[in-house]
């Protein structure tokens, strides 16, 4: 009944080639798009933007970022909160207008970038930032490399703190967002609507997904799952090991500089590095990836949703309907978290994607099986 | 002596006693990953529940009064009595050997033959786990740790250094105790892995797993004997750490920091584990004397990771760890 191939005739390489193959996938996919774009942002209120979807979309983005590096490179990263920095704090700079100092005089001034264009700086600077911090990765492997990002999580965060440069030399340390407009609608700021700041969003998460999605069909992601099953066996039948892994870090690094720059500008507002971007945060999507599934996609939106769900729920049921103080509920949130991960990597190594997988394999043949 | 030279040498002495700290940390990594593979995220966390523990256990404070609390309504929170300190220690003891029994029943023996790395991931749940736990069990307040360990400036060491150089070195009691530890920990860990029955048994899974087996020696029972070490040495970090610095979440922050200790020392190597701490703790005191003023301070924040991040590039195997070699 549901995910039939019979019927659904490819008649060119085009539709050979397509994302989703199958029809019933197709329209699903068009269904959701639709949704999203068209009827979500007539009947949200401030309450669903803030508590559910804009979390869930800029974290997606930041996790299938961090899902090209881990799930298809193979290079564990737990410097992610300070990419994400990285993102927020270039985003900052280009909407403020980049000062240029020599000398202690100020040379020049560039423009203030509209907002958009700010966000995907933010994300091309992360992107080379990335790369840098990337480069150790063709010597260290495994968990060296892993902590070896710890390296950047922490020295970003401290320049971020300590270089005033960057956060224009405000007393309080932090960077807030001033007010931006596309088409006349402000996005950023305190009068922002919310389904402005959501639309803003859900354009780069599906920009976002459609790229990631083709870039790892692609010769791209290719390579990267070379390197990632065997690196040695990889670069012996002719990939480049530089180019692949550095890729990998520079389209990791990309999104996940969005999803920090879409964080601070659009979401928080105003930021201060530790607590926004600090150690903690590089976890939570590290274990939105492991949970919705190393090496997919959709698993990234699947991980996200969760764990942006899961503490909602959480608060909602045992602080609003149990009435539970907050910090037990926050001590209960840790808990199960940590129970999670470990039970989806004995249960479900591949995560929520792979649960979907098999659903489909089931309706598939429901209701004839076999 | 010119005082620079003096702040310097007082700077190194304090930052080798730091770095004694580290390595008591480090030192239970690298036990569990030579017995079993397995790079134990958790073994900071560990340090934290074990102090929390011993805590609660000293002040009589009821595990799980929060949560029994907000369930039935009650309003429990002590038993009424103190336990000493050297019975509070044997009974955390028992806790962390029960949890060395549960982590590997529950946790380790359904990921057996899995990638290093997936046991890598499963470990930082553990410690997520371990971290809710340990709040949920004892609340998540910062608590006082007084085992009756000796604290403040050493006045002996202050005299002497007065009446040689003209100024008095401070040096704090608690981290002479902390390094006459680690010193007697490191000795007694190589005479038992060296000597006894068990410590044998331990270097033979060490080498080869499937040979060990083949020999008649039970993985299961050597794994729950190497956590329980490594908890009885997060035991003994913690306590040190908590005597410092209070018992509270950033010690699970701190316990971070023996990640770039490993790694300059080598992960195979408790000797590795020693010297990677003490140039890691030195290495950080001096940065931080010498350049952290000039670059805006808290260089401690980083120093560590980006020093055995440029070492790696070097030599990724660290100092003493052995020679990785990769075969297709």
């Amino acid at each position: 009944m549901f995910y039939r191939e019979a019927g659904d005739f490819k008649t060119s390489y085009v539709d050979d080639n397509q994302t989703f193959p199958i029809k019933f996938d197709r329209y699903r996919y068009y269904a959701v798009l639709f949704v999203a774009f068209a009827i979500i942002p007539f009947v949200i209120n401030d309450y669903w933007v803030n508590a559910v979807f804009m979390p869930f979309l800029i974290y997606s983005i930041a996790a299938i970022g961090l899902n090209i590096l881990i799930g298809y490179c193979g290079q564990v990263s737990l410097g992610t909160g300070g990419f994400m920095a990285v993102g927020a704090y270039a985003c900052y700079k280009f909407m403020t207008g980049i000062d240029i100092w020599w000398g202690g005089e100020l040379l020049f001034r560039l423009p203030e970038f509209n907002i958009f264009f700010s966000v995907l700086m933010g994300g091309l600077t992360t992107a080379l930032v990335g790369v840098l911090f990337g480069l150790p990765s063709l010597r260290i492997k495994g968990f060296y490399l892993a902590v070896a990002t710890l390296a950047a999580q922490f020295f970003l965060v401290w320049v971020f703190n300590r270089v005033s440069w960057f956060y224009n030399y405000s007393a309080s340390g932090q960077i807030s967002a001033p007010e931006h407009h596309i088409a006349g609608v402000a996005i950023t700021g305190p009068n922002a609507d919310a389904w402005a700041m959501y639309l803003f969003c859900l354009v780069f998460v599906a920009f976002s997904a459609i790229i990631a999605r083709n870039l790892t069909r692609g010769s791209f992601g290719r390579k990267w799952m070379a390197i990632r099953d065997m690196d040695i066996a990889a670069e012996i039948i002719g990939v480049d090991p530089l180019r692949a892994k550095l890729s990998a870090f520079a389209v990791s690094s990309f999104f996940v500089g969005i999803s920090g720059a879409l964080f601070f500008a659009v979401y928080l507002g105003a930021v201060e590095v530790g607590e926004a971007f600090g150690i903690q945060k590089s976890f939570l999507v590290l274990f939105m990836v492991i949970i919705g599934g190393l090496g997919s996609i959709f698993g990234s939106f699947a991980g996200a949703a969760f764990l942006v769900l899961l503490p909602v729920f959480l608060k909602n049921t045992l602080v609003g309907a149990l009435g539970w103080p907050t910090d037990l509920a926050a001590h209960l949130e840790f808990m199960i978290v940590g129970a999670l991960i470990i039970i989806f990597l004995i249960a479900e190594p591949h995560g929520l994607a792979q649960l979907w997988r098999v659903t489909k394999e089931k309706l598939r043949l429901w209701p004839f099986p076999h | 002596m010119p005082d620079q030279l003096l702040f310097a040498i007082e700077v190194t002495l304090n930052g080798l006693m730091a770095g004694v700290l580290y390595a008591l940390v480090a030192l239970g990594f690298v036990l569990i990953y030579k017995a079993s593979g397995i790079f134990n995220y958790a073994q900071g966390v560990m340090a934290l529940f074990s102090a929390a523990t011993l805590v609660g256990i000293m002040n009589g404070d009821v595990p799980f009064s929060h949560l029994i609390n907000a369930i039935l309504g009650t309003d429990i929170h002590h038993f009424g009595w103190h336990v000493p300190a050297i019975l509070a220690i044997l009974l955390t003891m028992g806790v962390m050997i029960f949890l060395a029994w549960a982590v590997n029943r529950f946790v380790f023996k359904h990921l057996v033959n899995q990638e290093p790395i997936i046991l890598f991931m499963a470990t930082i749940g553990l410690a997520y786990f371990l971290e809710g736990l340990s709040d949920m069990m004892w609340g998540g307040d910062i608590k006082k740790l007084d085992v009756g360990l000796p604290q403040g400036i050493n006045e002996t060491i202050d005299e002497v250094t007065f009446n040689l150089f003209g100024y008095g070195f401070f040096i704090d009691n608690l981290d002479i105790v902390a390094a006459v530890v680690a010193v007697i920990l490191v000795i007694a860990l190589t005479l038992y892995s060296q000597y006894s029955k068990q410590g044998r048994a331990l270097r033979a899974v060490a080498d080869d797993h499937q040979a060990a087996l083949s020999v008649g020696i039970s993985l299961n029972y050597i794994w729950i004997l190497v956590w329980s070490i490594a908890g009885f040495v997060a035991l003994v970090a913690g306590i040190m750490w908590g005597a410092k610095s209070g018992v509270q979440f950033s010690l699970s922050l701190i316990a971070l920091k023996a990640l770039p200790v490993l790694m300059l020392g080598g992960f195979t190597s408790i000797p590795g584990a020693i010297v990677g701490g003490l140039i890691i703790g030195v290495g950080e005191k001096l940065f931080e004397f010498t350049l952290g003023g000039m670059m805006g301070g808290a260089t401690e924040n980083w120093f560590a990771y980006v020093l055995a991040l440029v070492f790696l590039v070097f030599r990724p195997q660290g100092l003493f760890g052995e020679k990785i070699i990769e075969r297709v």
